[in-house]
């Protein structure tokens, strides 16, 4: 029992609360800044506290749950009906995540006092960010569902509210709009599958749930449709085929946002959902199935549109899909340990690119086309180094941070019972291209000759309030792999051994034995280590060494470039197959057709049929009195006669 | 002595005389005197069983109608005048105020 663990989530809430109430009043933009940051900083130091709390208790007794209030109280004492506590559960899974969350997003804010610096949204912007990291450690540390699903939603508000933060351009609303409804339609899937999951083991609680499941046997029909639709509702929020079509876009929004939700946190909820109900999970071999070609295909598809972009903003966009690809491929081969242990590294290294990105951004003063930048390196050491770290670190060169958790990926990939060489194939081609896009990447940007013009350009570093998390970003992507260095690298695999307790129950049911050292591993780590290095090469050649290669290609392979080039007209054909019907029966039919004809139709007929009942009843109102006379006067005859009658 | 069916009689011939005025004339003085007219026939009802019962109490009620009668007469004809003033016309067909 952690007492303070609620102090966690006060932090951030705090700081919302007061910076949304009287943000718009402080016009001191240190200030600000500081709260901002600061309330995300306490938040982490409590993480650190419950970390040590942690380690001091045996692996067994690590995991608590703190009831805070009942939020939705039973209505009846029988089984079945619906209590909800606002509880956080403590566990390694969640403190990692916690820390995650809380550390990086301390980074980022204290970026973002540097980047946003002088915009007239200033106060604002550290109101949403808090408020997200409120959400964010509500979805993580949740005991339940519901408090879960409360995250969940949260973070998509806050997510909507930042990328549609420059709220004057169109163009930015657009793609706030699009991931809300995006979003929504995996939302829908995780609603219906909390609700098969209420039906099924009545209740919400993970404990009460998962006790009941770890019961039932292996591909049982029931589970399969839970795990499938809360699939669905995680390739919303995390970006998978078929739903990753907003996060792109979701680049509109400030850079900071990028790196916090766009690429560390918001958009690996999804997979810390799959390793949360790993039980489930590992009760439904089919959704694994799903799962792992999915992540597989997705890394891939994302990886070969990266190839080609020009805007920074969006190669890194691309990757962030591709990578979450590869951690819902460790998912589906059951490497649950693997694919936490890689969004941690990815959350160090992509919040690194994405803030130098900013740096990048922000030196050139709002240029994002990379085909207008070039010898940056001159101008802005600092963001260089940093981002070139965080290059290697994503591209898995050893002993670089992804190295280790991709190349986990990646033989798990292969060698777990749900794994295959068809998906080994696949991932060590995507992770190929990874290396390839970051280089041309890195190389266009801050390499080579310089595009843009001396005369109205002068590029910058940046301040040192955005360099200083940039370096302990690039401190955290070399050394964060270290946590997980594997038994056939002679480390300890430290992560996987805490994480283990979490992942027990599913592991027992899969019947996964111990990790075994076989030749072929370091064959495959020599392999994927190559690969990444052929993809550096390449890049440096076509890019550096003879620039009109990539002319050539891009003329030799034009159908191919340009389909890529245009994401291979998926949002075109969205756009036709479902946004544009859409609109269309909206508009014509649901609109026009029943919107004005049936229900306004209903509304102003029995107006004007009680008008016109009026017109005929208004004629015995002559205003004559005599007339009103003759009334009476009948009247009383007929009341007479009624009584001489009777 | 006259029996009482005659009095009783001539009221209600007064009475429906005076409705059928009321309800059938376009003179607003016409319309004024048959009102009184009705009036008169209550009255005459009344005096005559007053002096059938010998009963004073019927003859003083006549006293109050008769009052009543007068101040109305003032008021009603004023009203008709202030009207005349301001149509030109005493016909009731032209004056249809209370209608919507």
């Amino acid at each position: 029992m952690i007492p303070y663990t609620p102090l966690l989530v006060l932090f951030p809430l705090v700081g919302f609360i007061f910076l949304g109430l009287f943000g718009s009043r402080l016009k001191n933009e240190t200030l600000i800044g500081t709260i901002g940051s600061g309330m995300v900083g306490l938040s982490f130091l409590t993480a650190v506290a419950i970390l040590v709390e942690l380690l001091g208790m045996p692996a067994e007794g690590r995991k608590h749950i703190v009831e805070v209030f009942d939020w939705l109280s039973p209505f009846t004492d029988s089984a079945g009906s619906l209590a909800v506590p606002v509880s956080y559960q403590i566990d390694q899974l969640s403190v990692l995540m916690t820390l995650v969350v809380t550390g990086v997003g301390f980074l980022i804010h204290v970026y973002s006092i540097g980047y946003m610096h002088g915009d007239p949204g200033f106060w604002r912007f550290f109101t949403y960010m808090n408020l997200f990291i409120f959400a964010m450690l509500n979805l993580v540390l949740a005991d339940n569902f519901l408090l879960m699903f409360l995250g969940w939603e949260g973070v998509g508000l806050c997510s909507y509210l930042l990328i549609g933060f420059w709220y004057e351009k169109k163009s930015t609303g657009d793609a706030a709009k699009k991931a809300f409804v995006v979003n929504r339609i995996g939302d829908f899937g995780f609603i219906i599958g909390m609700l098969l999951i209420f039906s099924t083991f009545g209740s919400l609680k993970f404990d009460t749930v998962f006790a009941g499941a770890s019961v039932l046997s292996s591909g049982n029909t029931t589970i399969l449709w839970i795990t499938l639709l809360l699939f669905v509702g995680a390739t919303g929020k995390s970006a998978q085929i078929p739903l990753y079509v907003w996060l792109p876009d979701a680049m509109a929004g400030p850079t900071p946002v990028s790196a916090l939700i766009h690429a560390a946190t918001m958009v690996t909820a999804g997979v810390y959902m799959v390793a949360r109900c790993s039980l489930l999970y590992a009760l439904a071999p089919t959704t694994l199935l799903v799962i792992a070609i999915v992540g597989a295909a997705t890394a891939l598809f994302a990886a070969t549109i990266g190839l080609v972009q020009n805007d920074i903003k969006k190669v890194l966009a691309y990757s962030t899909v591709s990578q979450l690809g590869y951690m819902f491929l460790a998912m589906g081969v059951a490497a649950f340990g693997a694919g936490i242990f890689h969004l941690m590294t990815h959350a160090f290294f992509k919040a690194l690119l994405f803030l130098g990105s900013g740096a990048v951004i922000h030196g050139m003063h709002d240029e994002q086309d990379i085909q207008k930048m070039g010898g940056l390196k001159k101008y802005m050491p600092a963001t260089y180094r940093t981002f070139l770290i965080g290059a290697i670190a994503i591209s898995g060169i050893p002993p670089l941070a992804g190295f280790f958790s991709k190349d986990e990926i990646l033989w798990k990939a292969y060698s777990s019972e749900f794994g295959s060489p068809l998906l080994w194939g696949v991932a060590v081609l995507g992770a190929a291209m990874t290396a390839f896009y970051m280089f041309r990447l890195v190389i266009l940007t801050f390499e080579g000759k310089e595009r843009f013009d001396h005369h109205h350009l002068h590029p910058h570093e940046a301040p040192k309030s955005m360099t200083l998390p940039l370096m302990i970003l690039a401190g955290l992507s070399i050394a964060g792999g270290w946590l997980g260095i594997p038994a056939s690298l002679f480390g300890g695999n430290w992560l996987e051994h805490w994480l283990e307790p979490v992942f027990a129950p599913a592991n027992r049911k899969l019947m996964l034995g111990g990790h075994e050292i076989h030749a072929i591993e370091y064959l495959l780590m020599f392999l994927s280590v190559a690969v990444a290095a052929a993809g550096i090469y390449g890049a440096w050649t076509v890019y550096r060494k003879r620039t009109e290669i990539a002319e050539r290609l891009a003329v030799r392979f034009r159908t191919l470039y340009r389909v890529l080039f245009n994401k291979y007209y998926v949002d075109e054909v969205y756009d036709a197959a479902v946004v544009n019907p859409i609109v269309k029966v909206s508009n014509d039919y649901l609109w026009q057709g029943f919107d004005v004809t049936v229900i306004d139709g209903a509304v102003n007929g029995s107006a004007s049929l009680v008008g016109r009942l009026a017109q005929v009843l208004r004629r015995l109102q002559t205003g004559v009195a005599q007339t009103y006379t003759i009334a009476f006067v009948t009247g009383i005859l007929f009341v007479i006669t009624w009584l001489l009658v009777q | 002595m006259i029996p009482m069916n005659h009095y009783l009689l001539l009221s209600a011939v007064m009475f429906i005389i005076g409705a059928a005025g009321v309800m059938t004339r376009r003179n607003a003085i016409i319309v004024f005197m048959s009102i009184e007219l009705m009036l008169n026939s209550v009255n005459l009802t009344l005096v005559a069983y007053s002096a059938f019962l010998g009963d004073v109490t019927g003859q003083v009620l006549v006293f109050f109608v008769m009052a009543v009668a007068a101040s109305e007469a003032a008021v009603g004809l004023a009203i008709i005048i202030a009207l005349f003033r301001r149509k030109q016309t005493v016909n009731l067909d032209e004056i249809n105020l209370l209608k919507w």
